[in-house]
């Protein structure tokens, strides 16, 4: 990387009232390039002077804080340390480097305190120079990195509360329309006219109630706060344990839950983080199911993992619906699912639960035909799943 | 006003089945079509309408954008209500009310979201006396 292209230039503000040091480190720094070997970094330095703490502000009012300053502390007139506070007043992404001949204690407190990243104490070599500028430039790299990251963190968070939001509103509506549709008597004032809009409610309240209970649990995986509660389990009893609530549901639509496999399997795990697991996927297993289908279910001791499987006789997914199916809040459209209720956050809790394990979660389906989910979970601890 | 065709089009199923029962309980006739590929089909049918009322944001961002142009070029003089979402979340607005926004505006109104009935009945009364 570092005979290819720049990755940029920085621009440095020289401000020292003695002639010879502004030349001395202009001369020093002249074809002088920032190299950051390990992050493939290079910058070319483009170098401006002022020769008081008066032109300095002059210099950063008309082109704008530089991305490095090296400043001179003691100056007759505007001292280093008056224009340190200036620009503290309207912080700037500059990284400061004081010269200064006194160094002092109480002139490193008083710099650092208006916001100085380093030190050059009078006299220095070219080499000390070089050696506090390439430390400013990481600290410059990182501190803009961390930034960069943080709007990005508030990107993703506000999209996701936007679509939070509409997934909110569209069933408040709904619910709404046929409220007042009652209200009005449109169909009569017979109620049972009204039982239709009345069940379309009930399924939308349902809707945003597992929307909520999703974003919940969503939150509380990402948040790490949730207390894990790591226990030697027998998975075998507790996917039992799921099959079992999931036959409810499925019996109303004639639907066959079968488990497959016998004897106990041993694993380290949270009960609750397992029961989530399973019972998102049993639920799309029977939502996406044909009336009079089947669900098995497999749970598999491989040694080093585990390996959960629930297959169904649904609807399938094309390729390119799997391709897109574990992302947050997507819900595969099309006419099949159209009346399925869903909000779209069940896999993507899936997925990252099996992450907190070390694990992967994937499928592979047949339109028309059925899904198959496959979880495998090691059995070799990883950092921050194994035992504490 | 009675016996005049309302096509409707939403993503949200429910959202159809309300409005269009209300519709049809104040003596209109309603075509409704879930989402925007059956909305188009609709108005390549050859069905006839006398209104659409499209919802902007449906499968893709602009669906009533597309639509509307469809009845622009398909049913020319048809009336058609633009219902959004938009401007309550992004911020972005827009209207219906002029010539030159009506020059991009494929629509003679725009609703903004939540929409009550009563409101959607009178912007229809409106179109449909012209």
């Amino acid at each position: 990387m570092s005979d290819g292209e720049a990755s940029g230039t920085l621009r440095v503000l020289v401000v020292d009232d003695e002639p010879g040091i502004r030349a001395g480190i202009l001369r020093a720094l002249r074809n002088y390039e920032i190299l950051v070997p390990d992050l493939g970094l290079r910058y070319r330095l483009s170098c401006e002077e002022a020769d008081s703490g008066e032109a300095a502000i002059e210099s950063l009012g008309r082109a704008g804080p530089p991305d490095l300053l090296l400043l001179d502390y003691k100056m007759p007139g505007i001292s280093g340390l008056e224009v340190l506070e200036r620009m503290q007043k309207d912080p700037v992404d500059t990284v400061t480097i004081v010269i200064t001949a006194y160094a002092s204690l109480e002139t490193a407190v008083a710099a650092t305190k208006q916001g100085a990243f380093d030190f050059l104490a009078k006299p220095f070599t070219p080499d000390e120079l070089k050696s506090v500028l390439y430390k400013a430039t990481r600290h410059l790299i990182v501190r803009r990195e961390a930034r960069r990251l943080a709007d990005e963190r508030r990107r993703i968070r506000f999209e996701l509360l936007s679509v939070v939001a509409h997934e909110l509103k569209a069933p408040t509506a709904a619910i709404k329309n046929y409220l007042r549709m009652m209200q009005d008597r449109v169909l009569g004032d017979d109620l049972s006219a009204y039982d239709r809009p009345i069940e379309r409610a009930l399924v939308r309240l349902d809707g945003m109630r597992k929307l909520i209970s999703d974003l919940l649990d969503l939150t509380r995986i990402e948040s790490g706060r949730k207390a894990r509660n790591l226990v030697d389990l027998d998975l075998r009893e507790v996917v039992r344990g799921c099959v079992e609530g999931a036959r409810e549901l499925a019996q109303a639509r004639g639907i066959v839950v079968a488990m497959h496999g016998e004897g106990p399997v041993p694993f380290r795990a949270d009960a609750g983080e397992v029961e989530l697991i399973l019972n998102n996927l049993l639920s799309n297993a029977v939502k996406y199911n044909r009336d009079q289908g089947r669900v098995d279910v497999g749970l598999e001791d491989r040694g080093n993992e585990v390996v959960i499987t629930v297959a169904d006789t649904g609807i399938g997914m094309t390729p390119e619906e799997c391709s897109r199916l574990f992302g947050e809040f997507v819900r595969i459209k099309n006419e099949k699912t159209r009346m399925i209720e869903g909000s779209g956050l069940g896999l993507s809790i899936v997925r990252r639960l099996a992450h907190l394990y070390g694990g992967e979660v994937t499928v592979a389906s047949t339109p028309g035909e059925g899904s198959t989910f496959t979880v495998s979970l090691p059995r070799t601890p990883v950092p921050g799943g194994g035992p504490g | 006003m009675t016996g005049k065709t309302v096509l409707l089009v939403d993503d949200d199923g429910d959202f159809l089945e309300a409005m269009a029962a209300r519709l049809r309980a104040d003596g209109f006739r309603v075509i409704t079509a879930e989402g925007q590929v059956r909305g188009h089909e609709v108005i390549e049918s050859g069905e006839p309408f006398d209104l659409a009322v499209l919802d902007l944001m449906m499968e893709y961002t602009d669906s009533g954008f597309v639509l509307g142009r469809e009845v622009r070029r398909r049913r020319p003089g048809v009336p058609v209500i633009l219902v959004t979402g938009v401007a309550a979340e992004t911020g972005i607005e827009f209207d219906a009310a002029t010539v030159e926004e009506r020059r991009w505006v494929p629509a003679e109104a725009v609703l903004p979201k939540p929409v009550r009935y009563e409101q959607l009945r009178a912007e229809v009364e409106r179109l449909l006396s012209r």
